[in-house]
């Protein structure tokens, strides 16, 4: 009997030592071992059963808040609300979005998990609230307890901000924490549930915490897989394909992968991620440069490796940030590196498309051994990607649309860690880790005849196959309209053959694309819903519901601006009174966007 | 005012293509509307149908159509645009738009085809009007250079008789206006003309009516001794006869025609036969009343045997005169005598007999781009910009520098020379009578290779011509990619015609002259039995062969295949 790593329950570490074990036992030990792990179980049960969910809380009310993008923040929220009502709490949960900013003054405990995008930017969700905060309508709130969870990323510069600033401004209002704030990075598992453990100590006085129930997988939707960010799915790689056809400047991979097993349960608007390795001969160039040995034991994450495995396993080196640069300081004698930190503008640019082989390049020697080294480092985040297929028309399979991210900098082709790694290493029939990310704010209308109105450009595109395949699956029959933009049509053009089908069979009722390197002028989406403009405000009155997927800085904030003036200009409104239609939109969940 | 033409009643059902002409309201169908379809680089069946006569057509890039099938794209579309030059002429100014065109629009070359148009491949959708219309700035245009009706209007380039030739090739542009569709559509749909609703009561098609024509049609004028155009293989072959040097008129040969189906015997190339003579002045009038026979008697059930010489194989070539004599209201008076010599191309400089200098370029297939090696495109840019005679597009896919003035000749030379732009004398003369259409990976109908294939398979054949010590022999040979004949391998002395990948026909015998087919020798081999095949005739025909004897007739007379003068003799055994 071996035990295989993949889609089993053990970490590799475990099942190392069980292979070790196993073989050795004889068969009365096996058959011993059997009846006693058993038996330990029932006692543990047993446990539990005897001790019953008495705590009296002194608290009666919490309100617990998120402010979503992704569905992270929304994801942890549900959970720890769930486990307070579990104990007999009242919880109110609510996005920020929906929540009455007078009700504050009703509130006594609240709980807010919130995100930052971006340059600092709070979630789409959070805007109205965060600006409600700082006007100066904002309540005096002496009576408030709270306490802020932070989720970001730290290769950001401005990481955890909208947390942090909520975090000051309820102080500055007169409000008292209940817990510290915690700022979480990507890998937000842990930090997060200590933040919580705190929160549920101050807020029950309780200093019998075992009788708090916590089995971190309370799940508020019902039926859920046993696999998780904490432990990915194996999923084997069914097909690889580039969409863009021969001669164009990008790759954009289709890729299937197969779920039979998971368990996994998802819907359109979904998210799929994906825990990727380094590239090898990156690992391999950094430790020659760093003058490491690869095959040096190192601990990470609780874990015994060599030293090339963590930086191609476990390890993020392809991203720069300031408290990295921060504390690589301490370990190099070079002038020009502190000069670099001490400049805004220096470090800045210098961060910009560069990785740790940069640094270990540019600004060597360094005293650290492999240990210290490691212990710099965090965790390679995984990566999301929005999910391409419907469950219901294909149950074994997922589907995904992956840009590669290739860059040429200071004389080196640079990769995206997991788009470069399905473009040039992952081949069809491999293992790929995976685990499905809950994306609510991202949903098909639940009427049917809702008309709907996708806007994608790029990648972005991916959720429409997802809503299309999973319309067409179900003989759904409401309007729908699709806003597609890339580069060129000949090569670009992702999925046409699915859309010319649909559009064909009635499933899709329109579709507009613009493709900006055709021409002379540049044509992006929001000259296309420009063009549409009476058509598209129609639409609007007829209830549709609007989506918005693909790249943030580029894409999402010119259509916002041209979705503003349609509705201006069409429905003769100021511009003051089109914001407002814009937030009632969104408040109606009339206009979801999912955009990175 | 002129009725509407009404065509006689019909044998058959008529063929799919015939209801979409009758339903196109004289070729429009949805071609507006489908053209500017911007979710489909494509446009549907029915209107790639009617764009034909709009001398477009719709390709796709065969080399990649698994894999964009693959890749959830559709194929990758591209117009196909044919522009019409009769008689292969072509001003500088109007040489310097197509080469621009083809970089901008196209993919960077230009095909000069074996009826001496242009062809320009890689077009797409959105640019096909702005293409239209930026040629049709210097009055090039593409009507009804494909499609039923008559294509463009073939003429000897003949570089000798510099006077007769201007008044030849004049006939040969009237006859071309003559017989364009009338339909107001190319205007409409590409120049921005103004929409004419037309009047239920008067024939927009005079000639053609509104279904036009069963198939297409094609003319052609030779002047002998030359048999450049492959007179025989023309709907109507003209042959101009000239007494005293003077142009008294044409023999009419009617009923020639390459293409034919593999495995349909029904189906055959077929020689024009002459069948009467007639003074220049009745030539428009001849020509059309031809097209009206053809119109009304013309198979419009099964389209492969619709063309013109199975409407007259079936009822006899008396029948086609004495209808003929009918509609004109007069009858031709007898064939004038005449010799063809050959049907290749003479190249480099000839004088005519004006003073003026012409040179003939070997251009190898007719392509025309910058290869790594050989600036052909830029060469001729060059020369286009201070050229002021003209450019003739010749039927064996070259090109003659025309009417070079005798001051202009030493800068021309120059050019030519700065290019190294060549005439073909450096290559065996087999390469220089090669002609192969155009097939992968564009053509629809390709089987196999032809443009792509011919010179590599010439370099394997050229070692047994050395090794014969034939180098400056001439003989032709023609590869076609599917049985449609472009290349008229039919009359090739050796000919190739595609069967699939790979894999060709081998046809042997058919004249130097033009004026004999050739028949099967092998079927269905590949390269390595081809060059089994040849070597051992090609040797026997260098050792036996009597005094300018070609290798056309050789092979007749010493047996290797039979001699066909009627197509419906091509299938025998």
């Amino acid at each position: 009997m071996k035990l295989q790593v993949i889609n089993s329950p053990f970490s590799e570490e475990q099942v190392k030592l069980l292979n070790e074990l196993l073989p050795k036992l004889t068969v009365e030990q096996k058959i011993w071992l059997n009846g006693y792990l058993s038996a330990s179980q029932a006692a543990v049960n047993a446990v539990v059963e005897e001790a019953p969910l008495t705590v009296t809380p002194t608290t009666k009310a919490v309100t617990v808040l998120y402010g979503s993008q992704t569905g992270n923040s929304q994801g942890l929220a549900e959970k720890y609300a769930a486990i307070l009502k579990e104990n007999d709490v009242e919880v109110t949960i609510s996005s920020l979005a929906s929540f009455k900013p007078n009700n504050l003054k009703k509130t006594t405990n609240l709980l807010l998990v919130v995100s930052t995008h971006g340059e600092g930017e709070p979630p789409d969700q959070a805007i109205q609230f965060y600006d409600f905060l700082y006007s100066k309508r904002a309540p005096k709130l002496q009576h408030l307890h709270y306490s802020v969870l932070a989720l970001g990323d730290s290769s950001y510069e401005y990481f955890c901000k909208t947390g942090k600033d909520f975090d000051e401004q309820f102080e500055k209002l007169g409000a008292t924490r209940i817990a510290p704030r915690t700022d979480c990075d990507l890998d937000y598992d842990e930090p997060a549930a200590q933040w919580f453990t705190a929160v549920q100590e101050a807020l029950l006085r309780s200093t019998a915490t075992a009788t708090i129930t916590n089995n971190g997988e309370v799940d508020v939707k019902g039926a859920k897989s046993s696999y998780s960010r904490k432990n990915p799915f194996y999923a084997e790689v069914l097909e690889i394909l580039n969409l863009n056809g021969r001669g164009s400047n990008k790759e954009t991979y289709h890729v299937e992968l197969a779920i039979e097993g998971a368990d996994f349960h998802f819907e359109p608007g979904d998210s799929i991620g994906i825990q990727p390795e380094n590239d090898e001969s990156l690992v391999d160039a950094l430790l020659t440069a760093l003058q490491l040995e690869g095959q040096s034991k190192v601990t990470v994450l609780e874990e015994s490796l060599t030293l090339k495995e963590a930086l191609q396993k476990k390890l993020e080196i392809t991203v720069l940030s300031k408290p990295l640069l921060q504390k690589i300081a301490a370990f190099t004698v070079s002038e020009d590196f502190d000069a670099l930190l001490k400049d805004d503008t220096a470090w800045k640019s210098y961060v910009k498309g560069r990785d740790l082989l940069d640094i270990a390049e540019d600004y060597a020697p360094f005293s650290w051994d492999a240990q210290q080294f490691v212990s710099l480092l965090r965790k390679i985040p995984a990566r999301l990607y929005s999910i391409a297929s419907s469950q219901k028309a294909n149950s074994d399979e997922v589907h995904l649309t992956i840009g590669k991210v290739s860059y040429e900098n200071n004389g080196r082709t640079r990769l995206g860690v997991c788009s470069g790694s399905i473009a040039e290493r992952i081949q069809v029939g491999d293992p790929l880790p995976i685990y499905v990310h809950k994306n609510p704010n991202f949903r098909l209308p639940e009427q049917e005849e809702t008309p709907i109105i996708m806007i994608g450009a790029g990648t972005g595109i991916a959720p429409y196959r997802a809503f299309l395949e999973e319309r067409e699956e179900l003989g759904l029959e409401g309007k729908s309209w699709l806003f597609f933009g890339d580069q060129h049509f000949v090569t670009d053009f992702l999925y046409q053959t699915d859309w010319q089908r649909w559009l064909a069979s009635g499933t899709l009722t329109k579709m507009n694309v613009a493709f900006s390197r055709d021409t002379d002028k540049k044509v992006y989406v929001q000259h296309k819903i420009e063009e549409n403009a009476e058509t598209f405000y129609k639409w609007l009155e007829q209830g549709a519901v609007i989506y918005v997927c693909g790249d943030k800085k580029s894409m999402a904030s010119d259509v916002d601006r041209t979705i503003l003036h349609i509705i201006e200009q069409q429905g003769q409104k100021t511009a003051e009174e089109a914001k407002a239609f814009v937030k009632e939109l969104k408040q109606q969940k009339r206009y979801q966007r999912d955009v990175y | 005012m002129t009725k509407k033409i009404v065509l006689p009643p019909q044998l058959g059902t008529p063929s799919d293509v015939e209801r979409i002409k009758t339903e196109s309201n004289y070729l429009r169908g949805s071609l507006e509307r489908t053209m500017n379809d911007p979710l489909s680089s494509g446009i549907p069946e029915d209107d790639n149908r009617l764009m034909k006569f709009h001398g477009s057509y719709l390709q796709d890039d065969r080399d990649l159509r698994n894999e964009r099938q693959r890749q959830k794209l559709e194929p990758a579309y591209q117009f196909m645009v044919r522009v019409r030059a009769p008689g292969g002429a072509a001003t500088p100014a109007q040489w310097l738009v197509m080469d621009e065109m083809a970089r901008k629009y196209g993919n960077g070359s230009l095909k000069l085809t074996t009826r001496q148009a242009f062809q320009v491949h890689g077009i797409l959708k959105w640019n096909v009007k702005k293409y239209m219309q930026e040629i049709n700035d210097v009055l090039l245009d593409s009507l009804a250079a494909c499609g039923d009706v008559n294509r463009n209007v073939m003429c000897n380039v003949n570089p000798n008789q510099s006077a007769l030739h201007e008044e030849i090739y004049n006939w040969s542009a009237k006859l071309s206006e003559h017989l364009l569709p009338r339909t107001r559509a190319y205007h409409e749909l590409w120049l921005d003309g103004e929409k004419i609703i037309d009047s239920q009561d008067e024939e927009v098609e005079p000639i053609y009516g509104a279904q036009y024509l069963p198939r297409k049609f094609k003319i052609g004028i030779a002047i002998p001794p030359s048999n450049d155009v492959d007179v025989y293989s023309q709907d109507i072959g003209l042959i101009a006869i000239v007494e005293q040097d003077k142009l008294v008129g044409f023999n009419v040969a009617v009923g020639g025609g390459m293409g034919m189906t593999h495995g349909d015997q029904e189906t055959y190339p077929q020689l024009a036969r002459v069948i009467g003579f007639i003074t220049p002045d009745k030539l428009l009038e001849t020509a059309e009343k031809i097209i009206t026979i053809q119109r009304d008697y013309g198979n419009r059930s099964v389209r492969k045997n619709a063309r013109f010489k199975y409407t007259i194989d079936a009822r006899g070539l008396e029948w086609f005169t004495t209808e003929l004599h009918r509609r004109l209201g007069w009858e031709m008076q007898q064939a004038r005598s005449f010799t063809f010599e050959r049907t290749g191309d003479e190249f480099g400089w000839i004088k005519g007999a004006d003073g003026n200098w012409h040179y003939t370029l070997f251009i190898q297939n007719g392509r025309i781009k910058d290869f790594e090696d050989y600036q052909l495109l830029t060469g001729l840019r060059e020369i286009a910009k201070v050229h002021t005679g003209d450019f003739r597009l010749t039927p064996n896919q070259n090109l003659m520098i025309g009417n070079v003035a005798p001051q202009k000749k030493k800068k021309i030379a120059a050019l030519i020379e700065e290019y190294q732009l060549t005439d073909g004398a450096y290559y065996s003369a087999l390469r220089r009578n090669s002609i192969a259409c155009v097939s992968l990976p564009t053509c629809g109908l390709a089987m196999a290779e032809a443009e792509r294939y011919l010179p590599a398979l010439i370099t394997k054949i050229d070692t047994i011509i050395d090794e014969a010590g034939l180098h400056d022999t001439e003989i032709v040979i023609r590869m076609s990619g599917c049985p449609n004949g472009c290349s008229r391998a039919a009359m090739g002395e050796i000919g190739f015609i595609g069967k699939g990948p790979g894999k060709y026909n081998m046809y042997l015998g058919a004249s130097f002259t033009g004026n004999r087919l050739n028949k099967i020798y092998r079927e269905n081999i590949g390269e390595e039995e081809i060059l089994a095949e040849l070597r051992p005739i090609l040797l026997h025909y260098a050792k036996e062969r009597v005094q300018g004897e070609h290798f056309g007739d050789f092979v007749i007379r010493l047996g290797y295949v039979e001699a066909v003068f009627d197509g419906q003799q091509f299938h025998n055994s």
